[in-house]
């Protein structure tokens, strides 16, 4: 079937507005008698906070409020689990960085000037800054009502038998790896301004998460959540960098309803340094089992994550590093063991592709050196093990629709891969990888049975129709997705749809710009409203106008019989009629997932409605006196499910190709002395478009049965196979292995000067902290593929 | 984003003028600013006054002079890089100027302010809220220098592309105060010492660079840095000869940036080479000769040790450049 608007490489929404400078992010908004709000953060990684007093800045001429940890004493977080920040720090701080107090002045410059008034006086601790630290015997304790140890999550899972795995396996290999943290670098600074009116808030911010933003600042403000309204302008990309509430909006809020007039607070790049919630550094071991013939028997997996000072999505995070490793291969027993620790850092969180890139990481090098003991080409080696479309995987995830085989064959076709692996000239080298990722998390963030996106549809007397959607554009293009839905499915031109998005008070429920739930769920959401609309107006049409409704159609802006264009009635004669006959033309559709958590405790992290498949190839030159990297071309493909506007696909990949290079080669989140090494975009160091390759996106589509017109995620899945694809096309080109990330030229050479010695040319880690985990859960594999449900739209 | 310091401003019409103004004390010369003026938001160099160089119309020009060339300090790097005259005859300096950060700094940035650029350290050039989490140091604020090996002198390290090249050139520059002028080497206007790393006196403006004829030296410039664009130099070799008719090397130089706190001479490195024909051994021992007196520290891009390798593979490249073009 043909469609008139999905499919088609339109611009952006907004496209216009960004290029032209004419959007208005939160940093731009003004409102009279507005305040200027700053932080003030502590110097300490590790210390106690002896005395605070304010009064000497409150003292300051313009000076209107100062804030400390007693003004806002609840705790929150963006997990139900993890309710361990506090906005300004109480009675001690966990990392350089950590709000202890907050000034609302007349000006940036006195509230700048305040800040330096500010007495506190610190008792310091030692800081805990690694994971071996954090667990030594006798570590300083970051949180005192915490597990011992530093301990923040542990989980253990057994899915079949492994050590029977084990057993079968003709050949067994262990590898250890490590994946060093790094940030989103996203370019629009957190920005919030907040208003009060002495009955209700209203807080502008630069969030990925309007509702849940809304329901911390309720428990926080204690404030109910009917008088709060959060809204996000413009937002200047997010990566997951604004997934999580933060001091900053709690204190904006604060300050404004103290002050009584609005406060505005827009972060520095160093303080979004601090926000974090970046990728975890983790450390991990793999061992996997094979037949002779390179078939899987039995995997094992530990990951041990460098969570920084507070919980986050941690506890998600930690089961994401165990969770997707059986959605790319057939694993008939799986082990996983995940421990997440407190370090004095700023806290890590969900960075595109949130807990899985490491893993990925640790798993396609791993995987590439098993091809090499077992004597097998590296694609070879995962083209016996992929897993098949619509099966069910040994961890209890269900996969649809599943293109990861085409992926694999377009990548190595295009890319030449099969006549270039181990046969390019020393120097260049060719990798591969494959990979999964979800469509949207199955299980909400809090527990509840209700449609985790709502839209609605109003058609306006002239024909125009707007669609309204929390959901929130991140710079994804979420926005223009739901617009080409509903123009889609009414038949009209996407300019003649408008679209209201990421408003508490104008729009209905979505979650949130995260775990690239928003163009499957939301645009569920969008599909079941504008059909729903269409429904009332054809109903309508066939009925005042005695036409054969299964006959009707909307298209190119008109009501017709099929066949008979020429017939029928334009859509705004249809909008009167519809009008006149059923009253307010308003529909509304949601979505909620079908059940698919497995039957055991954390199971609520890797459940999907759909997953994305991507395989990529690498191709990159390395200089063996310099150990210089440049990465030459990449090839990509991605299975989608179907690309509802390949400009914006190819732009996602694109992104997350040029994210994951950057992430291979050169982003260190970097910690000395207790603080951040460099944070600043000049120590900090990302991709510069001379750096970045010629990228091939090849769109693999494969109309999934539950997605919107057959779509799944696009955006973060492509960024998971480029970084292994990167090390393994190192290995190709000068025979060293760079087992963690990020490849610098110091650690290719400390590896080349190894390999001359007749060492094994590898840099990476030799062990990994010892943990005494319980026994793992021990789950029964499930019982067949079992039947996938069909869309559930509400 | 973070706010400028509250400063005055002055643009002054002659030289005379802004000499006056700087004479004063408390102020400072600006020109394209894009050194300046982050350092003034990081609270690192709050000066009552900025001293504009840009209505000095005579700073922006270049012309020829004594059979070499006159920069005027205030001419762009991107001008610099673009100028027939530098291209011709000191084709390394205009490679230096277009490695220097990004284009739309290249178009501000001046001569005079990259061949003054502050140096660089990972303890110093960030905020001055990061520089009181780790208590200061030696540059501003403590009086200990917070590398392990420091002590009492400041280690930060000279990050100009254009000083190597210009030294390797025997350039000298003009300085003018209040009190009168004079013409430097410009080699003597470094300093080994991070924190004073410019023999400029109180008042002095660098108003020109003078560059000699080439006299058949050949230079080429190579620079070491994380990206191809935006990064400092964590290492600048600035090498040039001068070969007889018999190919034999008459006169070599070798400037290294990056590695210490002002651009580094490496005499033994160029004598190694003098009397040679560039063979392979001479190289090597020039090579040999730089990676030993390069002593990189932990305080910018990549580990010191591989900064200290570096040396050796980007001088060998240089000279075998030099060997390989007439």
């Amino acid at each position: 079937m043909s469609h008139a608007v999905v499919g088609k490489p339109l611009p952006k929404v907004d496209a216009f507005d960004k290029v032209t400078g004419r959007a208005r992010y939160t940093d731009d908004l003004k409102l009279p008698r507005m305040l200027a709000g700053k932080i003030l953060r502590s110097p300490r990684p590790h210390a106690r906070i002896v005395r605070i007093d304010p009064a000497p800045a409150l003292a300051l001429p313009g000076v209107r409020a100062v804030l400390t940890g007693r003004d806002l004493p609840i705790r929150y977080g963006i997990l139900p689990v993890s309710q361990d920040e506090h906005a300004l720090a109480l009675e001690k701080v966990c990392y350089a960085g950590e709000p202890v107090a907050a000034v609302a002045a007349d000006d940036v410059e006195t509230a700048e000037r305040a800040l330096g008034l500010i007495e506190v006086e610190y008792e310091d601790l030692p800081p805990v800054m690694s994971p071996a630290e954090a667990l030594a015997e006798g570590a300083p304790q970051i949180h005192e009502d915490g597990k011992p140890g530093n301990v923040h999550r542990v989980a253990a899972l057994e899915f079949g038998d492994v050590e029977a795995g084990f057993a079968a396996a003709d050949h067994v290999r262990e590898d250890l790896f490590y994946f060093g943290g790094n940030t989103h670098a996203a370019m629009e600074e957190h920005a919030v301004l907040a208003s009060w009116d002495e009955a209700r808030l209203t807080v502008w911010s630069s969030t990925q998460v309007p509702h849940y933003l809304q329901r911390a600042l309720s428990r926080v403000l204690e404030l109910p959540p009917s008088r709060i309204r959060v809204v996000v302008p413009t937002l200047g990309g997010g990566f997951g960098a604004k997934s999580d509430p933060f001091p900053h909006e709690l204190v904006a809020g604060k300050l404004a309803i103290v002050t009584g007039r609005p406060v505005k607070i827009t972060l520095s790049r160093e303080e979004v340094f601090y926000c974090h919630r970046g990728r975890h550094p983790v450390q991990m071991r793999v061992r996997t089992g094979f037949t002779r013939d390179g078939l899987i028997t039995a995997m094992d997996f530990d990951s041990v994550l460098d969570g920084g000072a507070f919980g986050s999505f941690g506890a998600a995070s930690t089961l994401y590093t165990g969770a997707l490793q059986t959605t790319t291969y057939r694993v008939p027993a799986y082990r996983f063991k995940g421990l997440r620790v407190f370090t004095n850092k700023p806290p890590c969180g969900p960075k595109r592709g949130h807990g899985t890139p490491q893993p990925r990481f640790a798993l396609e090098c791993h995987l590439d050196k098993v091809a090499e003991e077992l004597g097998l080409d590296p694609v070879e080696l995962r083209r016996r093990n992929l897993v098949e479309p619509f099966s069910k995987t040994v961890n209890h995830l269900r996969i649809t629709s599943c293109g990861l085989a085409e992926c694999v064959e377009r990548v190595v076709e295009a890319s030449g891969f099969e006549r270039k692996h181990g046969r390019l000239p020393r120097g260049r080298g060719v990798g591969f990888a494959v990979s999964a990722y979800i469509s949207g998390a199955g299980l909400p963030i809090y527990a509840n049975e209700m449609p985790q996106s709502e839209v609605q549809v109003k058609v306006d007397r002239g024909g125009g129709v707007t669609v309204y959607s929390m959901a929130t554009d991140i710079g994804q293009g979420s926005s223009s997705v739901l617009r080409t839905f509903t123009a889609e499915i009414l038949g009209l031109e996407p300019e003649d749809v408008a679209v209201v998005t990421a408003d508490t008070d104008l729009t209905p429920i979505d979650l949130g710009s995260y775990s690239s739930r928003v163009t499957f769920m939301a645009g569920n959401a969008a599909v079941a409203a504008a059909e729903r609309m269409r429904d009332l107006v054809l109903g309508a049409v066939a009925e005042e106008r005695g036409l054969q409704r299964d006959r009707l159609v909307l298209r190119g802006g008109r009501v017709f019989e099929e066949g008979e264009p020429e017939g029928g009635l334009s859509w705004q004669e249809a909008v009167e009629v519809a009008s006149a006959a059923r009253g307010p033309l308003v529909a509304a559709g949601g979505y909620k997932p079908p059940e698919l958590a497995g039957p055991f405790k954390g199971s609520g992290v890797g459940p999907s409605p759909a997953y994305s498949f991507t395989a990529a190839v690498v191709e990159l030159s390395c200089d063996p006196e310099t150990g210089e990297i440049e990465p030459e071309e990449v090839w990509i493909a991605h299975d989608i499910g179907r690309s509802v506007n390949p400009l914006l696909v190819e732009g996602q990949i694109e992104g997350s190709v040029y994210m994951a290079l950057g992430e291979a080669l050169m982003e260190e989140h970097a910690f000395r002395d207790g603080v951040h090494r460099g944070p600043s975009l000049v120590d900090y160091k990302t991709l510069t478009t001379l750096e970045m390759p010629p990228v091939h996106s090849i769109i693999v589509e494969t109309i999934d049965p539950e997605g919107p017109f057959g779509a799944k995620e696009v955006g973060q899945g492509a960024l998971l196979p480029v970084i292994p694809a990167v090390a393994n096309a190192l290995a190709d080109a000068v025979g060293v292995r760079i087992d963690e990330v990020p490849i610098t030229p110091d650690k290719v050479m400390k590896a080349l000067r190894e390999l001359e010695r007749g060492g094994p040319g590898r840099v990476g880690p030799k062990e990994i902290p010892q943990f005494e985990f319980r026994e793992p859960v021990r789950v029964e594999p499930p019982e067949g593929p079992g039947p996938w449900t069909g869309p559930v739209r509400a | 984003m973070i706010n400028l310091p509250v400063f005055e401003y002055a643009r002054p019409r002659t030289l005379e003028e802004a000499c006056a103004l700087l004479a004063e004390g408390g102020a400072s010369v600006v020109a394209g600013g894009t050194d300046l003026l982050p350092n003034m938001k990081r609270r690192q160099v709050e000066p009552r006054l900025l001293v504009s160089l840009r209505g000095l119309s005579d700073l922006s020009e270049l012309r020829e002079q004594d059979g070499g060339l006159a920069v005027g300090a205030g001419v762009t790097l991107a001008a610099l890089a673009s100028h027939p005259a530098v291209c011709e005859g000191y084709p390394a300096l205009a490679r230096a100027a277009e490695l220097v950060s990004s284009p739309q700094i290249r178009s501000a940035a001046t001569v005079g302010g990259n061949l003054c650029v502050d140096t660089r350290c990972t303890y110093y050039d960030l905020s001055e809220s990061w520089r009181q989490s780790i208590g200061f140091c030696l540059k501003l604020g403590a009086d200990t220098c917070r590398l392990a090996s420091g002590g009492d002198r400041c280690w930060a390290v000279s990050s100009s592309d254009l000083a190597p090249v210009a030294v390797a050139y025997d350039a000298r520059v003009r300085l003018v105060s209040a009190a009168g002028e004079r013409v430097v080497d410009c080699f003597d206007l470094y300093r080994d010492d991070g924190a004073a790393y410019l023999g400029l006196a109180p008042g002095e403006i660098l108003t020109e660079l003078l560059l000699p004829p080439p006299a058949g030296l050949r230079v080429t410039y190579r620079k070491v840095r994380r990206r191809g664009s935006i990064d400092f130099p964590i290492l600048g070799v600035a090498a040039g000869v001068r070969l007889d008719d018999d190919g034999r090397c008459t006169d070599a130089r070798l400037v290294l940036g990056a590695v210490a706190s002002a651009p580094r001479r490496v005499r033994q490195a160029e004598e190694a080479l003098e009397g040679s024909r560039l063979e392979p051994e001479a190289i090597e021992a020039a090579a040999d000769a730089a990676t030993l007196v390069a002593r990189p520290m932990d305080n910018s891009d990549l580990t010191p040790g591989y900064r200290k390798r570096r040396v050796r593979v980007e001088v060998s490249r240089a000279f075998a450049e030099l060997a390989g073009s007439p």
